[in-house]
Protein backbone atom coordinates (compact mmCIF):
# COMPACT_ATOMS: atom_id res chain seq x y z
CA UNK A 1 0.00 0.00 0.00
CA UNK A 2 1.37 3.44 -0.81
CA UNK A 3 2.55 5.45 2.19
CA UNK A 4 0.11 8.09 3.46
CA UNK A 5 1.11 10.95 5.74
CA UNK A 6 -0.60 14.03 7.19
CA UNK A 7 2.03 16.75 6.62
CA UNK A 8 2.60 20.39 5.63
CA UNK A 9 3.67 21.64 2.23
CA UNK A 10 7.09 22.56 3.58
CA UNK A 11 7.49 19.06 5.04
CA UNK A 12 6.44 17.63 1.68
CA UNK A 13 9.11 19.73 -0.02
CA UNK A 14 11.81 18.36 2.30
CA UNK A 15 10.59 14.81 1.72
CA UNK A 16 10.63 15.45 -2.04
CA UNK A 17 14.22 16.71 -1.91
CA UNK A 18 15.34 13.64 0.05
CA UNK A 19 13.54 11.27 -2.32
CA UNK A 20 15.02 13.09 -5.34
CA UNK A 21 18.48 12.27 -4.05
CA UNK A 22 19.45 15.77 -2.91
CA UNK A 23 22.57 15.68 -0.80
CA UNK A 24 23.02 19.24 0.43
CA UNK A 25 20.93 22.31 1.18
CA UNK A 26 22.11 25.89 1.62
CA UNK A 27 19.69 28.35 3.12
CA UNK A 28 18.95 31.42 5.18
CA UNK A 29 15.85 31.53 7.40
CA UNK A 30 12.94 33.37 5.80
CA UNK A 31 9.21 33.10 6.37
CA UNK A 32 7.37 31.19 4.95
CA UNK A 33 10.13 28.85 3.72
CA UNK A 34 12.02 28.46 7.03
CA UNK A 35 10.52 25.05 7.82
CA UNK A 36 12.16 23.63 4.70
CA UNK A 37 15.60 24.58 6.07
CA UNK A 38 14.67 23.34 9.55
CA UNK A 39 13.21 20.12 8.19
CA UNK A 40 16.26 19.42 6.06
CA UNK A 41 18.64 20.11 8.96
CA UNK A 42 16.61 17.70 11.11
CA UNK A 43 17.04 15.01 8.44
CA UNK A 44 20.74 15.82 7.99
CA UNK A 45 21.27 15.54 11.74
CA UNK A 46 20.43 11.84 11.61
CA UNK A 47 21.57 10.95 8.08
CA UNK A 48 25.31 11.25 7.52
CA UNK A 49 24.83 11.36 3.74
CA UNK A 50 23.02 14.69 3.96
CA UNK A 51 24.71 18.04 4.51
CA UNK A 52 23.58 21.62 5.05
CA UNK A 53 24.93 25.10 5.51
CA UNK A 54 22.92 27.87 7.14
CA UNK A 55 24.64 30.65 5.24
CA UNK A 56 25.25 34.33 5.99
CA UNK A 57 22.75 35.45 3.34
CA UNK A 58 20.82 34.13 0.35
CA UNK A 59 23.54 35.15 -2.10
CA UNK A 60 26.02 32.89 -0.32
CA UNK A 61 23.36 30.17 -0.19
CA UNK A 62 22.86 30.35 -3.96
CA UNK A 63 26.57 30.29 -4.77
CA UNK A 64 27.08 27.48 -2.25
CA UNK A 65 24.42 25.52 -4.14
CA UNK A 66 26.29 26.13 -7.40
CA UNK A 67 29.62 25.06 -5.87
CA UNK A 68 28.15 21.76 -4.72
CA UNK A 69 26.51 21.25 -8.11
CA UNK A 70 29.88 21.77 -9.82
CA UNK A 71 31.21 19.00 -7.58
CA UNK A 72 28.38 16.72 -8.74
CA UNK A 73 25.93 16.85 -5.83
CA UNK A 74 22.23 17.51 -6.11
CA UNK A 75 22.01 20.73 -4.12
CA UNK A 76 19.20 23.20 -3.49
CA UNK A 77 17.93 26.15 -1.53
CA UNK A 78 14.53 27.35 -0.37
CA UNK A 79 13.59 30.96 0.02
CA UNK A 80 10.94 33.62 -0.51
CA UNK A 81 10.38 37.27 -1.32
CA UNK A 82 13.49 39.36 -0.89
CA UNK A 83 15.61 36.20 -0.51
CA UNK A 84 14.35 35.19 -3.93
CA UNK A 85 15.50 38.61 -5.19
CA UNK A 86 19.01 38.14 -3.75
CA UNK A 87 19.23 34.67 -5.28
CA UNK A 88 18.89 36.10 -8.77
CA UNK A 89 22.65 36.72 -8.92
CA UNK A 90 23.65 33.04 -8.58
CA UNK A 91 20.66 31.96 -10.68
CA UNK A 92 21.82 34.20 -13.54
CA UNK A 93 25.20 32.47 -13.37
CA UNK A 94 23.48 29.08 -13.40
CA UNK A 95 21.33 30.02 -16.37
CA UNK A 96 24.24 30.98 -18.59
CA UNK A 97 26.54 28.20 -17.38
CA UNK A 98 23.70 25.64 -17.55
CA UNK A 99 24.05 24.57 -13.93
CA UNK A 100 21.14 22.55 -12.49
CA UNK A 101 20.22 24.92 -9.67
CA UNK A 102 17.05 23.95 -7.80
CA UNK A 103 15.12 26.48 -5.70
CA UNK A 104 11.88 26.07 -3.80
CA UNK A 105 10.32 29.52 -3.57
CA UNK A 106 7.45 30.02 -1.16
CA UNK A 107 6.01 33.31 -2.37
CA UNK A 108 5.18 36.14 0.02
CA UNK A 109 3.83 39.62 -0.62
CA UNK A 110 5.82 42.75 -1.41
CA UNK A 111 9.40 43.84 -0.58
CA UNK A 112 11.07 43.99 2.85
CA UNK A 113 8.89 42.09 5.30
CA UNK A 114 5.84 42.95 3.21
CA UNK A 115 3.40 40.27 4.17
CA UNK A 116 4.99 36.99 5.00
CA UNK A 117 2.55 34.30 3.95
CA UNK A 118 1.03 34.67 0.55
CA UNK A 119 1.10 36.16 -2.90
CA UNK A 120 1.66 35.09 -6.48
CA UNK A 121 3.94 38.03 -7.13
CA UNK A 122 7.15 36.06 -7.69
CA UNK A 123 6.18 34.54 -11.02
CA UNK A 124 7.94 37.20 -13.08
CA UNK A 125 10.92 37.06 -10.71
CA UNK A 126 11.29 33.29 -11.04
CA UNK A 127 10.99 33.40 -14.82
CA UNK A 128 12.58 36.70 -15.77
CA UNK A 129 14.60 37.74 -12.71
CA UNK A 130 18.05 37.51 -14.27
CA UNK A 131 20.03 39.42 -16.86
CA UNK A 132 19.53 36.67 -19.40
CA UNK A 133 16.79 35.34 -21.66
CA UNK A 134 14.80 33.44 -19.02
CA UNK A 135 15.85 29.87 -19.73
CA UNK A 136 14.46 28.67 -16.42
CA UNK A 137 12.00 25.91 -15.64
CA UNK A 138 9.32 27.14 -13.26
CA UNK A 139 6.77 24.80 -11.68
CA UNK A 140 3.83 25.99 -9.59
CA UNK A 141 2.50 23.63 -6.93
CA UNK A 142 -1.16 23.70 -6.12
CA UNK A 143 -1.47 21.10 -3.36
CA UNK A 144 0.73 19.65 -0.63
CA UNK A 145 0.94 16.38 -2.52
CA UNK A 146 1.96 18.16 -5.69
CA UNK A 147 4.69 20.03 -3.78
CA UNK A 148 6.28 16.67 -3.05
CA UNK A 149 5.99 15.47 -6.65
CA UNK A 150 7.20 18.70 -8.23
CA UNK A 151 10.25 18.95 -5.99
CA UNK A 152 11.32 15.49 -7.17
CA UNK A 153 10.55 16.45 -10.74
CA UNK A 154 12.46 19.72 -10.38
CA UNK A 155 15.70 17.92 -9.57
CA UNK A 156 15.24 15.54 -12.48
CA UNK A 157 14.39 18.30 -14.97
CA UNK A 158 17.27 20.45 -13.76
CA UNK A 159 19.83 17.65 -14.15
CA UNK A 160 18.36 16.31 -17.37
CA UNK A 161 17.97 19.59 -19.25
CA UNK A 162 20.51 21.65 -17.30
CA UNK A 163 18.35 24.72 -16.77
CA UNK A 164 17.87 26.32 -13.33
CA UNK A 165 14.58 25.03 -11.95
CA UNK A 166 12.12 26.45 -9.46
CA UNK A 167 9.13 25.13 -7.60
CA UNK A 168 6.82 27.97 -6.63
CA UNK A 169 4.55 27.67 -3.64
CA UNK A 170 3.40 30.11 -0.99
CA UNK A 171 3.16 30.31 2.78
CA UNK A 172 -0.34 28.89 3.03
CA UNK A 173 0.65 25.90 0.94
CA UNK A 174 3.84 25.56 2.98
CA UNK A 175 2.11 25.65 6.34
CA UNK A 176 -1.19 23.87 5.64
CA UNK A 177 -1.46 20.20 6.52
CA UNK A 178 -2.92 17.72 4.14
CA UNK A 179 -3.01 13.98 3.59
CA UNK A 180 -0.33 13.02 1.11
CA UNK A 181 0.01 9.73 -0.69
CA UNK A 182 3.57 9.14 -1.84
CA UNK A 183 3.28 7.64 -5.28
CA UNK A 184 6.14 5.69 -6.71
CA UNK A 185 7.97 8.19 -8.84
CA UNK A 186 10.17 7.55 -11.81
CA UNK A 187 13.79 6.92 -10.92
CA UNK A 188 15.41 10.32 -10.31
CA UNK A 189 17.88 11.53 -12.95
CA UNK A 190 21.45 10.98 -11.73
CA UNK A 191 23.87 13.81 -11.05
CA UNK A 192 27.53 13.89 -11.99
CA UNK A 193 30.51 16.21 -11.48
CA UNK A 194 30.46 19.17 -13.85
CA UNK A 195 33.72 20.98 -13.18
CA UNK A 196 36.06 18.02 -13.29
CA UNK A 197 33.92 15.20 -14.60
CA UNK A 198 36.21 14.14 -17.39
CA UNK A 199 39.27 13.83 -15.15
CA UNK A 200 41.18 16.54 -17.00
CA UNK A 201 40.94 20.29 -16.63
CA UNK A 202 37.73 22.06 -17.48
CA UNK A 203 37.44 25.80 -17.64
CA UNK A 204 34.00 27.25 -17.02
CA UNK A 205 33.32 30.94 -17.39
CA UNK A 206 30.80 33.66 -17.89
CA UNK A 207 33.35 36.08 -19.35
CA UNK A 208 33.71 36.50 -23.08
CA UNK A 209 36.14 38.61 -25.06
CA UNK A 210 33.85 38.80 -28.07
CA UNK A 211 30.14 39.51 -28.33
CA UNK A 212 29.97 36.81 -31.00
CA UNK A 213 31.28 34.22 -28.50
CA UNK A 214 28.46 34.89 -26.04
CA UNK A 215 25.95 34.99 -28.86
CA UNK A 216 27.12 31.59 -30.06
CA UNK A 217 26.69 30.14 -26.57
CA UNK A 218 23.23 31.68 -26.28
CA UNK A 219 22.21 30.22 -29.63
CA UNK A 220 23.14 26.83 -28.24
CA UNK A 221 20.98 27.50 -25.13
CA UNK A 222 18.08 28.66 -27.33
CA UNK A 223 18.33 25.51 -29.45
CA UNK A 224 18.27 23.30 -26.33
CA UNK A 225 15.38 25.25 -24.84
CA UNK A 226 13.33 25.08 -28.04
CA UNK A 227 14.06 21.40 -28.54
CA UNK A 228 13.08 20.39 -25.01
CA UNK A 229 10.22 22.80 -24.30
CA UNK A 230 7.51 20.37 -25.34
CA UNK A 231 9.00 17.66 -23.10
CA UNK A 232 9.06 19.97 -20.08
CA UNK A 233 5.63 21.65 -20.27
CA UNK A 234 2.88 20.34 -18.04
CA UNK A 235 -0.66 21.41 -17.37
CA UNK A 236 -3.89 20.08 -15.92
CA UNK A 237 -7.35 20.54 -17.31
CA UNK A 238 -10.53 20.10 -15.32
CA UNK A 239 -14.08 19.87 -16.72
CA UNK A 240 -13.11 21.36 -20.04
CA UNK A 241 -14.82 19.01 -22.48
CA UNK A 242 -18.05 20.97 -22.89
CA UNK A 243 -16.82 24.18 -21.25
CA UNK A 244 -18.07 27.53 -22.55
CA UNK A 245 -16.18 29.39 -19.84
CA UNK A 246 -12.62 28.74 -18.81
CA UNK A 247 -10.67 29.74 -15.71
CA UNK A 248 -6.89 29.94 -15.96
CA UNK A 249 -5.16 29.88 -12.57
CA UNK A 250 -2.06 28.36 -10.99
CA UNK A 251 -0.83 27.34 -7.56
CA UNK A 252 -3.09 27.58 -4.56
CA UNK A 253 -5.50 29.88 -6.42
CA UNK A 254 -6.08 27.02 -8.86
CA UNK A 255 -7.14 24.82 -5.93
CA UNK A 256 -9.82 27.36 -5.01
CA UNK A 257 -10.73 27.64 -8.69
CA UNK A 258 -11.21 23.90 -8.89
CA UNK A 259 -13.64 24.01 -6.00
CA UNK A 260 -15.47 26.90 -7.66
CA UNK A 261 -15.76 24.94 -10.90
CA UNK A 262 -17.40 22.03 -9.07
CA UNK A 263 -19.85 24.39 -7.35
CA UNK A 264 -20.72 26.16 -10.61
CA UNK A 265 -21.12 22.85 -12.36
CA UNK A 266 -23.86 21.91 -9.83
CA UNK A 267 -25.60 25.08 -11.05
CA UNK A 268 -25.18 23.80 -14.64
CA UNK A 269 -22.68 26.52 -15.55
CA UNK A 270 -20.44 25.01 -18.22
CA UNK A 271 -17.12 26.13 -16.82
CA UNK A 272 -13.73 24.44 -16.69
CA UNK A 273 -10.20 25.10 -15.46
CA UNK A 274 -6.82 25.18 -17.21
CA UNK A 275 -4.02 24.99 -14.67
CA UNK A 276 -0.45 25.47 -15.86
CA UNK A 277 1.88 23.26 -13.82
CA UNK A 278 4.90 24.75 -15.59
CA UNK A 279 4.70 28.53 -15.86
CA UNK A 280 7.87 28.53 -17.93
CA UNK A 281 7.92 26.96 -20.46
CA UNK A 282 4.16 27.24 -20.79
CA UNK A 283 1.75 24.74 -22.32
CA UNK A 284 0.36 27.26 -24.78
CA UNK A 285 -0.46 24.65 -27.37
CA UNK A 286 -2.95 22.89 -25.11
CA UNK A 287 -4.35 26.16 -23.78
CA UNK A 288 -5.04 27.34 -27.34
CA UNK A 289 -6.79 24.08 -28.14
CA UNK A 290 -9.13 24.48 -25.18
CA UNK A 291 -9.54 28.23 -25.69
CA UNK A 292 -10.91 27.78 -29.22
CA UNK A 293 -14.16 26.36 -27.86
CA UNK A 294 -14.92 28.84 -25.12
CA UNK A 295 -16.72 32.19 -24.97
CA UNK A 296 -14.80 33.75 -22.14
CA UNK A 297 -11.54 33.16 -20.30
CA UNK A 298 -11.08 34.27 -16.69
CA UNK A 299 -7.46 34.73 -15.64
CA UNK A 300 -7.42 34.63 -11.85
CA UNK A 301 -4.29 35.41 -9.87
CA UNK A 302 -3.00 36.88 -6.63
CA UNK A 303 -0.81 39.29 -8.57
CA UNK A 304 -1.71 42.22 -10.79
CA UNK A 305 -0.95 40.77 -14.18
CA UNK A 306 1.85 38.21 -14.08
CA UNK A 307 0.01 35.06 -15.17
CA UNK A 308 -2.21 37.31 -17.30
CA UNK A 309 0.68 38.52 -19.45
CA UNK A 310 1.86 34.97 -20.07
CA UNK A 311 -1.61 33.76 -21.02
CA UNK A 312 -2.37 36.67 -23.33
CA UNK A 313 0.96 36.36 -25.10
CA UNK A 314 0.34 32.63 -25.62
CA UNK A 315 -3.07 33.35 -27.14
CA UNK A 316 -2.03 36.36 -29.23
CA UNK A 317 -1.91 35.87 -32.98
CA UNK A 318 -4.16 32.81 -33.00
CA UNK A 319 -7.77 32.73 -34.09
CA UNK A 320 -9.23 32.74 -30.61
CA UNK A 321 -12.48 34.61 -30.19
CA UNK A 322 -12.92 34.19 -26.45
CA UNK A 323 -13.09 37.40 -24.45
CA UNK A 324 -10.53 37.63 -21.67
CA UNK A 325 -11.29 38.87 -18.15
CA UNK A 326 -8.41 39.47 -15.79
CA UNK A 327 -9.37 39.04 -12.14
CA UNK A 328 -6.48 40.21 -9.99
CA UNK A 329 -6.14 40.44 -6.25
CA UNK A 330 -2.43 41.21 -5.79
CA UNK A 331 -0.99 39.65 -2.64
CA UNK A 332 -4.37 38.39 -1.46
CA UNK A 333 -5.94 34.98 -1.81
CA UNK A 334 -9.26 33.81 -3.26
CA UNK A 335 -11.96 31.58 -1.86
CA UNK A 336 -14.06 29.48 -4.19
CA UNK A 337 -17.11 31.65 -3.43
CA UNK A 338 -15.21 34.82 -4.30
CA UNK A 339 -14.21 33.29 -7.62
CA UNK A 340 -17.85 32.35 -8.32
CA UNK A 341 -18.96 35.90 -7.50
CA UNK A 342 -16.27 37.36 -9.78
CA UNK A 343 -17.15 35.01 -12.63
CA UNK A 344 -20.84 35.83 -12.31
CA UNK A 345 -20.05 39.56 -12.17
CA UNK A 346 -18.07 39.43 -15.39
CA UNK A 347 -20.54 37.19 -17.09
CA UNK A 348 -23.93 38.34 -15.89
CA UNK B 1 63.59 30.22 -11.68
CA UNK B 2 62.71 33.39 -13.59
CA UNK B 3 62.82 31.63 -16.94
CA UNK B 4 60.93 28.55 -15.84
CA UNK B 5 57.23 28.10 -16.52
CA UNK B 6 55.35 26.25 -13.77
CA UNK B 7 54.16 22.80 -14.85
CA UNK B 8 50.69 23.57 -13.56
CA UNK B 9 50.26 26.48 -15.99
CA UNK B 10 48.00 25.99 -18.99
CA UNK B 11 50.54 26.85 -21.69
CA UNK B 12 47.86 26.86 -24.38
CA UNK B 13 46.40 30.00 -22.84
CA UNK B 14 49.74 31.87 -23.08
CA UNK B 15 50.55 34.59 -23.82
CA UNK B 16 47.93 35.61 -21.29
CA UNK B 17 45.67 38.64 -21.43
CA UNK B 18 47.01 40.52 -18.41
CA UNK B 19 48.57 43.93 -19.14
CA UNK B 20 52.35 44.00 -19.55
CA UNK B 21 53.97 44.15 -16.13
CA UNK B 22 50.81 43.19 -14.25
CA UNK B 23 51.25 41.72 -10.79
CA UNK B 24 48.71 38.97 -11.45
CA UNK B 25 51.17 37.09 -13.65
CA UNK B 26 53.79 37.27 -10.89
CA UNK B 27 51.34 36.01 -8.27
CA UNK B 28 50.08 33.24 -10.57
CA UNK B 29 53.65 32.20 -11.26
CA UNK B 30 54.31 31.64 -7.56
CA UNK B 31 50.92 29.95 -7.21
CA UNK B 32 51.96 27.64 -10.05
CA UNK B 33 55.26 26.89 -8.33
CA UNK B 34 53.46 26.30 -5.02
CA UNK B 35 51.12 23.78 -6.68
CA UNK B 36 54.06 22.14 -8.49
CA UNK B 37 56.20 22.05 -5.36
CA UNK B 38 53.48 20.42 -3.30
CA UNK B 39 52.64 18.00 -6.12
CA UNK B 40 48.95 18.88 -5.88
CA UNK B 41 47.98 19.78 -9.45
CA UNK B 42 45.50 16.87 -9.65
CA UNK B 43 43.75 17.91 -6.45
CA UNK B 44 43.35 21.65 -7.00
CA UNK B 45 40.08 23.33 -8.00
CA UNK B 46 40.33 27.02 -8.77
CA UNK B 47 37.56 29.59 -8.57
CA UNK B 48 38.22 33.05 -9.99
CA UNK B 49 36.29 36.27 -9.49
CA UNK B 50 35.42 39.22 -11.69
CA UNK B 51 37.70 42.12 -12.58
CA UNK B 52 41.25 41.41 -13.66
CA UNK B 53 41.12 38.11 -11.75
CA UNK B 54 38.76 36.71 -14.37
CA UNK B 55 41.62 36.70 -16.87
CA UNK B 56 42.91 33.72 -14.88
CA UNK B 57 39.87 31.65 -15.94
CA UNK B 58 42.05 29.36 -18.09
CA UNK B 59 45.47 30.36 -16.76
CA UNK B 60 46.26 27.18 -14.82
CA UNK B 61 45.92 23.59 -15.99
CA UNK B 62 43.45 22.76 -13.23
CA UNK B 63 39.65 22.68 -13.26
CA UNK B 64 38.61 26.33 -13.01
CA UNK B 65 35.33 28.18 -12.72
CA UNK B 66 34.90 31.91 -13.12
CA UNK B 67 32.04 33.34 -11.11
CA UNK B 68 30.39 36.57 -9.95
CA UNK B 69 31.84 39.52 -8.12
CA UNK B 70 32.77 38.65 -4.56
CA UNK B 71 31.14 35.23 -4.76
CA UNK B 72 34.15 33.05 -5.39
CA UNK B 73 34.37 32.30 -1.66
CA UNK B 74 30.85 30.84 -1.18
CA UNK B 75 31.14 29.03 -4.52
CA UNK B 76 34.31 27.29 -3.35
CA UNK B 77 32.83 26.65 0.11
CA UNK B 78 29.95 24.85 -1.62
CA UNK B 79 32.33 22.94 -3.88
CA UNK B 80 34.51 21.83 -0.99
CA UNK B 81 31.52 20.61 1.03
CA UNK B 82 30.59 18.21 -1.76
CA UNK B 83 34.14 17.31 -2.81
CA UNK B 84 36.13 17.34 0.45
CA UNK B 85 39.16 15.63 -1.07
CA UNK B 86 39.77 18.48 -3.48
CA UNK B 87 41.74 21.58 -2.57
CA UNK B 88 39.60 24.62 -3.30
CA UNK B 89 41.29 27.93 -4.05
CA UNK B 90 39.32 31.18 -4.39
CA UNK B 91 41.25 33.82 -6.37
CA UNK B 92 40.09 37.44 -6.38
CA UNK B 93 41.05 41.10 -6.15
CA UNK B 94 40.76 43.58 -3.30
CA UNK B 95 37.38 44.83 -4.55
CA UNK B 96 35.92 41.33 -4.32
CA UNK B 97 37.54 40.47 -1.01
CA UNK B 98 37.29 43.67 1.00
CA UNK B 99 34.25 45.27 -0.62
CA UNK B 100 31.45 43.36 -2.25
CA UNK B 101 32.41 39.90 -0.97
CA UNK B 102 33.66 40.80 2.52
CA UNK B 103 30.64 39.32 4.26
CA UNK B 104 31.24 35.97 2.58
CA UNK B 105 34.94 35.93 3.52
CA UNK B 106 34.26 36.86 7.12
CA UNK B 107 31.74 34.06 7.53
CA UNK B 108 33.88 31.46 5.75
CA UNK B 109 36.73 32.40 8.11
CA UNK B 110 34.42 32.39 11.13
CA UNK B 111 33.11 28.92 10.23
CA UNK B 112 36.62 27.80 9.34
CA UNK B 113 35.48 26.46 5.96
CA UNK B 114 38.49 24.66 4.49
CA UNK B 115 39.09 26.87 1.45
CA UNK B 116 42.17 28.92 0.51
CA UNK B 117 41.46 32.53 -0.44
CA UNK B 118 44.05 34.49 -2.42
CA UNK B 119 43.48 38.24 -2.61
CA UNK B 120 45.43 40.25 -5.16
CA UNK B 121 45.59 43.74 -3.66
CA UNK B 122 46.63 46.25 -6.30
CA UNK B 123 44.98 49.13 -4.46
CA UNK B 124 42.48 49.93 -7.18
CA UNK B 125 39.60 48.72 -9.34
CA UNK B 126 41.88 47.92 -12.23
CA UNK B 127 39.60 46.35 -14.84
CA UNK B 128 37.23 49.32 -14.77
CA UNK B 129 40.03 51.84 -15.16
CA UNK B 130 41.76 52.38 -11.84
CA UNK B 131 39.07 53.75 -9.54
CA UNK B 132 39.85 54.07 -5.83
CA UNK B 133 39.46 50.93 -3.75
CA UNK B 134 39.22 50.45 0.01
CA UNK B 135 42.92 49.68 0.03
CA UNK B 136 43.90 52.81 -1.97
CA UNK B 137 46.10 54.92 0.26
CA UNK B 138 45.13 58.50 1.26
CA UNK B 139 46.21 61.14 -1.22
CA UNK B 140 46.18 58.82 -4.23
CA UNK B 141 44.69 60.36 -7.36
CA UNK B 142 42.28 58.06 -9.22
CA UNK B 143 39.26 58.66 -11.49
CA UNK B 144 36.99 58.50 -8.43
CA UNK B 145 39.36 60.49 -6.19
CA UNK B 146 40.47 63.24 -8.59
CA UNK B 147 41.73 65.44 -5.77
CA UNK B 148 43.52 62.57 -4.06
CA UNK B 149 41.73 60.01 -1.87
CA UNK B 150 40.54 61.73 1.28
CA UNK B 151 42.06 60.49 4.51
CA UNK B 152 38.55 60.77 5.94
CA UNK B 153 37.74 57.65 3.93
CA UNK B 154 40.18 55.66 6.03
CA UNK B 155 43.89 55.10 6.14
CA UNK B 156 43.96 51.84 4.16
CA UNK B 157 41.79 48.76 4.59
CA UNK B 158 43.63 46.01 6.43
CA UNK B 159 41.63 42.97 5.39
CA UNK B 160 43.76 40.14 6.77
CA UNK B 161 43.99 41.84 10.17
CA UNK B 162 40.20 42.25 10.17
CA UNK B 163 39.57 38.63 9.22
CA UNK B 164 42.03 37.47 11.88
CA UNK B 165 39.76 38.94 14.55
CA UNK B 166 36.89 36.62 13.68
CA UNK B 167 38.68 33.66 12.08
CA UNK B 168 39.11 30.34 13.80
CA UNK B 169 42.40 30.32 15.72
CA UNK B 170 43.72 27.54 13.47
CA UNK B 171 43.04 29.48 10.27
CA UNK B 172 46.13 30.62 8.37
CA UNK B 173 46.02 34.35 7.57
CA UNK B 174 48.93 36.14 5.94
CA UNK B 175 50.05 38.94 3.66
CA UNK B 176 52.79 38.77 1.08
CA UNK B 177 53.90 40.72 -1.98
CA UNK B 178 54.83 40.20 -5.60
CA UNK B 179 57.94 42.22 -4.76
CA UNK B 180 59.22 39.28 -2.70
CA UNK B 181 58.61 36.09 -4.71
CA UNK B 182 60.30 33.73 -2.26
CA UNK B 183 58.20 35.04 0.63
CA UNK B 184 55.10 34.82 -1.58
CA UNK B 185 55.83 31.21 -2.54
CA UNK B 186 56.28 30.26 1.11
CA UNK B 187 53.02 31.89 2.18
CA UNK B 188 51.04 30.35 -0.69
CA UNK B 189 52.37 26.89 0.13
CA UNK B 190 51.44 27.32 3.81
CA UNK B 191 47.96 28.52 2.84
CA UNK B 192 47.39 25.47 0.62
CA UNK B 193 48.78 23.07 3.22
CA UNK B 194 46.59 24.61 5.89
CA UNK B 195 43.61 23.33 3.91
CA UNK B 196 45.20 20.08 2.77
CA UNK B 197 46.69 18.90 6.03
CA UNK B 198 44.54 20.40 8.75
CA UNK B 199 41.27 21.29 7.02
CA UNK B 200 41.46 24.97 7.92
CA UNK B 201 40.47 28.22 6.29
CA UNK B 202 43.40 30.16 4.85
CA UNK B 203 43.80 33.60 3.33
CA UNK B 204 46.77 35.29 1.72
CA UNK B 205 46.60 38.89 0.62
CA UNK B 206 49.19 39.58 -2.06
CA UNK B 207 50.35 43.17 -2.47
CA UNK B 208 50.47 43.62 -6.21
CA UNK B 209 51.30 46.19 -8.84
CA UNK B 210 49.22 47.80 -11.56
CA UNK B 211 51.52 49.69 -13.97
CA UNK B 212 48.64 50.41 -16.39
CA UNK B 213 46.44 52.26 -13.93
CA UNK B 214 49.22 53.57 -11.74
CA UNK B 215 50.87 54.87 -14.92
CA UNK B 216 54.25 53.73 -13.65
CA UNK B 217 57.17 51.87 -15.17
CA UNK B 218 58.68 48.66 -13.87
CA UNK B 219 60.97 50.14 -11.26
CA UNK B 220 58.50 52.74 -9.99
CA UNK B 221 55.80 50.07 -9.72
CA UNK B 222 57.96 47.82 -7.58
CA UNK B 223 59.09 50.81 -5.49
CA UNK B 224 55.45 51.55 -4.74
CA UNK B 225 54.87 47.88 -3.87
CA UNK B 226 57.69 48.03 -1.34
CA UNK B 227 56.35 51.33 0.01
CA UNK B 228 52.92 49.67 0.49
CA UNK B 229 54.44 47.35 3.07
CA UNK B 230 54.67 50.31 5.49
CA UNK B 231 50.88 50.36 5.66
CA UNK B 232 50.31 46.70 4.90
CA UNK B 233 53.05 44.68 6.63
CA UNK B 234 53.87 41.30 5.13
CA UNK B 235 54.05 38.03 7.03
CA UNK B 236 51.63 35.80 8.88
CA UNK B 237 48.92 37.79 10.68
CA UNK B 238 48.65 36.42 14.18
Amino acid sequence: MPERLFITGNEAAVRGAVDAGAKIMFGYPITPATEILEGWITKASVDKNLQYLQSEDEIAAGFGVLGSILAGAKAFTASAGIGHVLLQDPIAMAENMRLPFVGIMMQRGGPSTGTVNFSQQEVDLAIHGGNGDSFRIVYSASTVEEMYELVIKAFSSAWKYRFPTFVLGDGYLGKMKSTVTFKKMLKPVESRPILSGSGGSTWLRNCFSKEADLNQLLRHHIADWTKNKSKIVESESFHIDDARYLIVAHGLVASAAKESVLKMRTDRIRIGLFRPITLNPFDGEYLRKIAKGVKRIFIIESAYNQLGRIVRSELAGYDIKAKISQISKPAEGFTADEIIAEVKKHNA
Amino acid sequence: MLNVIPKSWNVKSKPDLFCPGCGHGMALKQLGFAIDGLGLQKEIILGVDIGCSLLAWNFLDVPTVQTHHGRTTPLMVGYKMSAPKRIAIAYMGDGAAWGIGLQNIIHAAYRNNPVTVIVINNENFAMTGGQASYTTLPGTVTPTSPLGKSSELGSGFKGPELVRQIANKNAFIARSTVANPIHLLTMLKKAILSQKESNNFALVEVLSICPTNWKTGAKASLDIAVEMEKTYPIGEVK
